[in-house]
C-alpha cells in the first residue's frame, strides 16, 4: 500500500513539473529511479521502446515503472498520478481562460521555463548516452575506454538518417536495434 | 444525446492514442483532423487555442488537449472519457510488453538490440533538444538559463523540479529588469 502511494505521489509531482513535452520529464524520472530499484539502463530501455509504441512517453514510463514495482495496481496508480495534474489544471483553466492568457507574471515565468527545459532535455541526452554511447563507469581504465564505437556509429547514423532521409523515429529506432544485433 | 457524445469522445481519443506514435507534437495534427474536420465538435480557432494552452501548462500535452476538448464538448464526463481514451492504449501496450522486457533483457541478442535502440534514442532526444532550442531560446539570457539548468542537473545533481522553479523565477526577475530598463530610457 505504501508503495502505491509513493508511486502515485512521485508521478503526480512529475506531472505537475513537466512542461514542454515528454523528454523534459526524463531527468526527473532518472533522479527518482533509486526509489523504485530500477537501473538507468533498464529505464532507458523503456524510453527507447516508447519511441516505437504509441502514446505519450510519460504514460509509458509511469506504466512500466509502476508495473515493475507493484504489479498492475502500481501501473494504475503511477499512470493516474502522472495524468491527474492535467485534469485538475484544465478544470481550473477552462473556467478562467481569459485571465490566464493575459497574465503577465505567468508569461514572464514561461520566458525562463522554456530555456530551462532545453537544458533539461540536453541532460536527458547525457543520461541516455551514458547507457549506450559512453560508459562513464569505465573512466578508471582511461578516457579512451568510455566510448563504445559501435553505439557511436548507430548514434551518428540515426542523426544522418533523420536529417537526410524521410524515415520516421519508429523506423530509425528499429534500424538502430537491428544494427545493434548485427554489430555490437 | 450527451451520452452518445461521451462514448464517441472515448472511442475517437482511444483510436488517436492507439495509432499515433512519437508523442505530443505528432499527435496534435491528428487530433485536429478528428475533432474539427470529422466530428465538427470545435472550430479551427477553438482547437488552436486549446493546443496553445495545452502546451503552455504542465502535464502531458496530448492528455491536456484530450481533457480540454472533452470538457468543451461534453463537460466533466466528456473530459474524463476523452482523457481515459487517450491514456488507455499506451497503458495496455506497455502492460502487455513489460513482462517481455523484464524477462528478455538478460538475453544476449535482445541485449544488443536494446543497446542499439538506446543509441538511436539518444540521437533522437539530442535532435529534439536542438529543435526545441530554436523556438525556446530567443536571446543570450536564454542560453545562460539553458546552460545553467544543464549543469545543475547533470553535474550538481540538483533535482529537476528545482531547476524548473528556478527557471520560472529567473523569467520573472528578468522581465522586471527589462521593464525597469525600458522605463528608464
Amino acid at each position: 500500500m505504501n508503495m502505491l502511494i509513493t508511486l502515485f505521489l512521485t508521478f503526480f509531482k512529475i506531472g505537475i513539473f513537466s512542461y514542454g513535452g515528454g523528454y523534459v520529464m526524463l531527468p526527473m524520472i532518472y533522479q527518482e529511479l533509486n526509489r523504485f530499484g530500477l537501473t538507468m539502463q533498464e529505464f532507458s530501455d523503456v524510453v527507447a521502446i516508447s519511441q516505437m509504441t504509441p502514446g505519450p512517453i510519460a504514460v509509458n514510463a509511469a506504466t512500466y515503472i509502476g508495473f515493475k514495482t507493484a504489479g498492475f495496481a502500481g501501473a494504475a496508480f503511477a499512470t493516474f498520478g502522472v495524468s491527474l495534474p492535467s485534469f485538475i489544471l484544465i478544470m481550473i483553466i477552462s473556467s478562467l481562460f481569459v485571465k490566464f492568457k493575459s497574465s503577465n507574471i505567468i508569461n514572464s515565468a514561461f520566458k525562463g521555463i522554456r530555456p530551462a527545459t532545453v537544458g533539461m532535455i540536453a541532460s536527458a541526452v547525457v543520461f541516455f548516452a551514458n547507457t549506450s554511447v559512453i560508459d562513464m563507469s569505465l573512466i578508471d581504465q582511461g578516457l579512451g575506454k568510455i566510448f563504445n564505437m559501435g553505439s557511436i556509429m548507430i548514434f551518428a547514423l540515426t542523426i544522418a538518417g533523420s536529417k537526410l532521409t524521410k524515415l520516421d523515429p519508429i523506423s530509425l529506432t528499429l534500424i538502430g536495434g537491428i544494427l545493434g544485433v548485427i554489430f555490437l | 444525446m450527451d451520452r452518445k457524445k461521451i462514448i464517441k469522445l472515448f472511442s475517437v481519443f482511444f483510436k488517436i492514442g492507439a495509432f499515433t506514435f512519437g508523442g505530443g507534437y505528432a499527435i496534435l495534427p491528428v487530433i485536429q483532423k478528428e475533432v474539427v474536420d470529422k466530428n465538427n465538435w470545435l472550430t479551427e480557432e477553438e482547437i488552436l487555442d486549446i493546443f496553445a494552452i495545452s502546451q503552455s501548462i504542465p502535464g502531458v500535452i496530448s492528455i491536456n488537449s484530450a481533457i480540454y476538448i472533452g470538457k468543451k464538448v461534453a463537460g466533466i464526463p466528456g473530459a474524463v472519457s476523452a482523457g481515459l481514451g487517450m491514456i488507455l492504449p499506451s497503458f495496455i501496450v506497455i502492460l502487455a510488453i513489460a513482462p517481455l522486457i523484464i524477462n528478455l533483457r538478460d538475453n544476449e541478442i535482445v541485449g544488443r538490440f536494446f543497446t542499439g535502440i538506446r543509441a538511436s534514442a539518444s540521437a533522437l532526444i539530442l535532435l529534439a533538444a536542438i529543435k526545441m532550442s530554436k523556438t525556446a531560446i530567443r536571446e543570450k539570457w536564454g542560453i545562460a538559463v539553458a546552460a545553467a539548468s544543464f549543469v545543475l542537473v547533470v553535474f550538481l545533481d540538483v533535482h529537476a523540479i528545482w531547476v524548473i522553479i528556478g527557471g520560472a523565477a529567473s523569467g520573472i526577475i528578468y522581465s522586471l529588469f527589462e521593464k525597469r530598463r525600458r522605463s528608464c530610457k
